[in-house]
């Protein structure tokens, strides 16, 4: 519904905490040290020489993986990548989700069917998804796609040599549209009926009615799929991994897999261990931003 | 109804089965394929009409063992899922019951250390793991879903505690309970539907989650997340035997994200959509 | 057999003080009204009764004993929520015999004890019932029938009755009186409803903005209110107020002007207020009546009739607004001149900072009303 309770009002504090507070600790020390101790060790690593595969060559390495890193050409690139990425699938997953929502909250005939049917593929495995559309659907010799082209005269594509990253992005926004579909769904039809007649009834038509009714409506709906999505699409790994592998080139390598390949590719711990920290740093950046745009919209 | 109303019904009747098909259409083909041979399922021009066989699935079984890769996803997931709630309840329970002036901030610190993305840590853990033993062990894989996903279990029961009134609880505190019995005899009864979803919904995750279980485990404890990854090398183009694969790996949970896929918005929103 | 004494009991919620130092005794088998307007702070101090919330500072008794940092469950009291609070997933006879059960109370006993409640509070034919299946009126029974079970010192009530619907009220009103002259338990109960304090309480504590304005029983509050607050929130409708000055302080009372310099002797007195002084003069509008010829004259706005009595609502000709009860078959339409008429005896007259005059008698014998 409309009106919703925030996180924390005033005359809910309450003042009995002692020892009902302990049992807060353990998931408070889980989740600290989860998130510290391998920071502090990654932070270690990137100043060391440590590579898997020459375990005599170890010691202080100052800047050295620091410069290395600054100076591999993937760098920048992983950064764009993985911005475009969740930018783009952002985009896509909530435009295309908005849109389905208002279709969905229309009457028609096997409408709770039909909703099961988008809804499937968000529960879909990513390796699985990834399979799939590589092989099955995009693939430039078996692909349905390839198929379909050949049948009105065009010549077929290898969409992961041509448009890695596009091809990535579609597959993604495939696995999350139902997800911001569903979010979005669900707020358009907690919209109040008699908010919606008495625009009706000041002369507003189905454009004026979306730009100032439901539009301003879905805010908190946006902002909780932004918040989820970019805490579950920063680290994109499993679709890379299993279509492109970063390639061509580094042309698909976002960070997570950029660091990836630092580790179990070539044994570099210590590059990785800077990459990863460069990962973390952004990840803190959008997460600043994000958090306090959520906890505001958790409070309206 | 009005003819003009089962005009507009009929029309939206098209458009909207027309976009669920869409969608939904990879994975239709998917469980078709899994039904056709090797031969059919590659065919230039693709066969929508074709004897259906079960060879495919029972070939996947054999050759590669399928059901031992289940059964590392069902225990990961399940374990990972159950450990969480181990976590979570008592903390969950505590914020929502007692809260102080941190306890937002506390939430939203969790929620962010979900936000660092796995590879800022992959390489001290896989260390400590490569050090620990826990490499390839189902133990390690479970740990590593359940740290994961408790900031999201946390937040969740959070949402469905601040539900129960306040002075149920409070009676049963005057009624002599403690904080255990409190919990276990008034607030787990009182939003297990709450409690219900978010397991669910954890053990989706777990399921599903493939970073860790691709860079942490091996033949050993490989869930089906890896073990369909498997198939991308070149030999493994056998796209009835995949389709077969695939389908196995997904349906269990597709049914389970059936069930609650109302709940899931709800707690995945953390309560900001309802 | 049970006090409760509470000593200098501050309260505060980070920066905002909800109390601020009560001083307050609840005797032994008398039922005690905390009554306020809301955020007064009347729950959080039954609260802290309770258990339920902690003191900042100050020592609560009960028996003589400082129960402070007791456990809420070893103090032997038993509270009835606003909500009623009663365990959804548990049927009516569990839900009364919880806490026995944590008590590790035997079967029979519990079954006896509740058979009991339930005899008293007319539930025999629910214990079996959940409580989604009762009524407002029957769920409000296993509230207070979960208290009776656990036999406790002290029953505390927080505003038990503001969920039910206005009949009810008043039957529930009748009832929980009967119940606690058949208990003879001490009580302390909680509202913010003037009406439920005058017909219930054995003695009525009247709080505001965290602090105790006055204690005493219903009629003490209602013939010698302390002061302007508890004057204007004991009875209904409320007590008329006028402003006026203090002419002359004499022996046997004090002489006010009105605005337009007509004068008043009022049969009461202060210490401490000066001539010349701002003073509010207080006539409930039940004392007053129509009269002939009378300093306070005023002109009819609206007419209430509501059968045995009606209320003339009245605009001075100070400007001031005044309701005066009068008889159900009153002919006085709106918009007639009027001129309303009392006995001094029964006025009221309160100095600057609000606090009553007193009647020279009182101050002589030294009988006031004491806290």
């Amino acid at each position: 519904m409309t009106q919703h309770q925030p996180v924390l009002s005033g005359d809910q504090i309450a003042t009995r905490p002692r020892g009902r507070l302990l049992l807060n600790v353990p998931a408070i020390s889980v989740l600290f040290l989860w998130s510290i101790v391998p920071l502090c060790m990654t932070l270690w690593f990137s100043f060391r020489r440590y590579n898997l595969m020459e375990p005599t060559r170890t010691g202080f390495d100052g800047w050295g993986n620091y410069r290395y890193l600054l100076s591999d050409p993937g760098l920048g690139l992983a950064i764009w990548n993985t911005i475009f990425l969740l930018a783009s699938i952002l985009l896509i997953t909530i435009g295309l989700g908005t849109l389905l929502a208002i279709l969905f909250d229309q009457d028609f005939f096997g409408r709770g069917i039909a909703r099961v049917l988008v809804l499937s593929p968000f529960f879909v495995m990513p390796t699985v998804s990834a399979l799939l559309w590589k092989n099955m659907i995009l693939h430039p010799e078996n692909g349905l796609l390839a198929f379909l082209m050949r049948s009105v005269g065009l010549k077929p594509v290898d969409w992961f040599a041509v448009a890695p990253l596009t091809s990535i992005i579609v597959i993604v926004s495939w696995q999350w549209l139902p997800f911001a579909f569903l979010t979005l769904l669900t707020a358009v039809q907690s919209l109040d009926e008699e908010r919606k007649e008495a625009a009706r009834m000041d002369g507003a038509g189905a454009i004026a009615m979306f730009r100032y009714i439901i539009w301003p409506h879905l805010g908190r709906a946006v902002a909780a799929t932004t918040m989820i999505e970019t805490i579950f699409l920063l680290g994109i790994f499993a679709e890379i991994y299993v279509t492109s592998a970063g390639g061509p080139g580094f042309a698909s390598t976002n960070l997570s897999f950029l660091i990836y390949r630092y580790v179990l590719m070539e044994y570099d711990i210590g590059g990785a261990a800077v990459a990863g920290l460069v990962a973390v740093l952004l990840a803190n950046l959008l997460a600043f931003f994000l958090m306090r745009s959520f906890a505001r919209n958790l409070d309206a | 109804m009005t003819p003009i109303e089962l005009r507009r019904k009929t029309l939206f009747t098209l458009l909207g089965w027309a976009v669920a098909l869409l969608l939904s259409f990879p994975l239709l083909w998917m469980v078709l394929t899994s039904f056709k041979s090797e031969a059919a399922a590659i065919a230039r021009v693709p066969h929508l009409f074709f004897h259906p066989t079960l060879e495919s699935f029972r070939v996947v079984q054999e050759q590669s063992n399928y059901l031992r890769f289940a059964w590392n996803s069902i225990v990961v997931s399940l374990g990972s899922t159950l450990l969480a709630l181990l976590f979570a309840i008592p903390s969950a329970y505590t914020m929502a019951f007692s809260p102080t002036r941190r306890t937002r901030g506390t939430l939203l610190w969790m929620l962010s250390t979900k936000m660092m993305p796995s590879v800022g840590v992959l390489v001290p853990i896989y260390l400590i793991f490569r050090d620990t033993g826990l490499l390839d062990t189902r133990t390690g894989l479970l740990v590593v879903d359940a740290v994961g996903n408790l900031p999201i279990v946390i937040w969740m029961l959070y949402t469905f505690f601040k539900e129960v009134p306040r002075e149920v609880l409070e009676a049963g505190r005057m009624d002599g309970a403690g904080p255990v019995r409190e919990i276990y005899n008034l607030l787990l009864p009182l939003s297990l539907p709450g409690i219900v979803s978010t397991s669910l919904l954890a053990t989706i995750l777990a399921w599903n989650e493939a970073f860790w279980s691709l860079t942490l485990t091996a033949a050993k404890a490989a869930p089906l997340t890896a073990f369909i990854a498997s198939f991308s090398s070149p030999q493994g183009l056998f796209y009835a035997k995949l389709s077969a694969a695939s389908t196995m790996a997904i349906a269990p949970i597709l049914v389970l994200g059936w069930v609650s896929q109302r709940q899931l918005v709800r707690g995945l929103t953390f309560g900001a959509v309802k | 057999m049970a006090t409760i004494e509470l000593r200098q009991i501050r309260k505060s919620f980070g920066e905002s003080e909800i109390l601020r130092g009560i001083d307050l005794t609840i005797r032994d088998q008398e039922l005690t009204v905390f009554v306020g307007p809301s955020g007064c702070g009347k729950s959080t101090l039954l609260r802290l009764i309770a258990g339920l919330e902690d003191s900042t500072a100050g020592d609560l008794l009960l028996d003589g004993q400082r129960i402070n940092h007791v456990n809420p469950a070893r103090r032997g009291l038993a509270l009835v929520f606003q909500t009623y609070a009663l365990y959804p997933h548990m049927s009516v006879a569990d839900n009364m015999s919880f806490n026995l059960k944590l008590a590790g109370v035997p079967k029979e006993e519990r079954e006896r004890k509740v058979a009991e409640a339930a005899r008293i509070l007319n539930l025999e034919a629910l214990l079996q019932r959940k409580p989604k299946e009762l009524s407002g009126g029957q769920r409000q029974r296993v509230a207070i029938g979960r208290a009776i079970v656990r036999n406790p010192k002290v029953f505390l009530f927080d505003e038990p009755l503001s969920n039910l619907d206005a009949s009810l009220r008043v039957r529930m009103r009748v009832e929980l009186t009967r119940l606690h002259r058949q208990l003879r338990a001490t009580t302390i109960y909680v509202t913010h409803d003037q009406v439920e304090a005058m017909t219930m309480a054995d003695r009525i504590v009247v709080l505001q903005a965290g602090s105790v304005e006055q204690i005493g029983t219903p009629m003490e509050l209602y013939r010698q209110p302390k002061n302007i607050f508890v004057a204007g929130f004991i009875g209904s409708p409320r007590m008329n107020f006028l402003s006026a000055t203090l002419q002359q302080n004499t022996s046997s009372g004090t002489m006010i002007a009105f605005p337009d310099g007509a004068t008043l002797h009022v049969p009461l007195i202060s210490k401490s207020a000066q001539a010349g002084e701002k003073v509010t003069l207080g006539l409930r509008p039940e004392h007053a009546y129509l009269a002939e010829n009378s300093v306070l004259a005023a002109k009819v706005q609206t007419v209430e009739h509501l059968g045995p009595e009606s209320y003339l609502h009245l605009l001075s000709r100070y400007g001031e607004a005044m309701t005066v009860r009068v008889n159900g078959e009153t002919t006085t339409k709106v918009d007639a001149d009027i001129s309303v008429g009392f006995d001094p005896g029964s006025l009221h007259l309160f100095d600057k900072s609000g606090l009553a005059f007193e009647s020279p008698s009182m101050l002589t014998t030294g009988t006031g009303v004491s806290n």
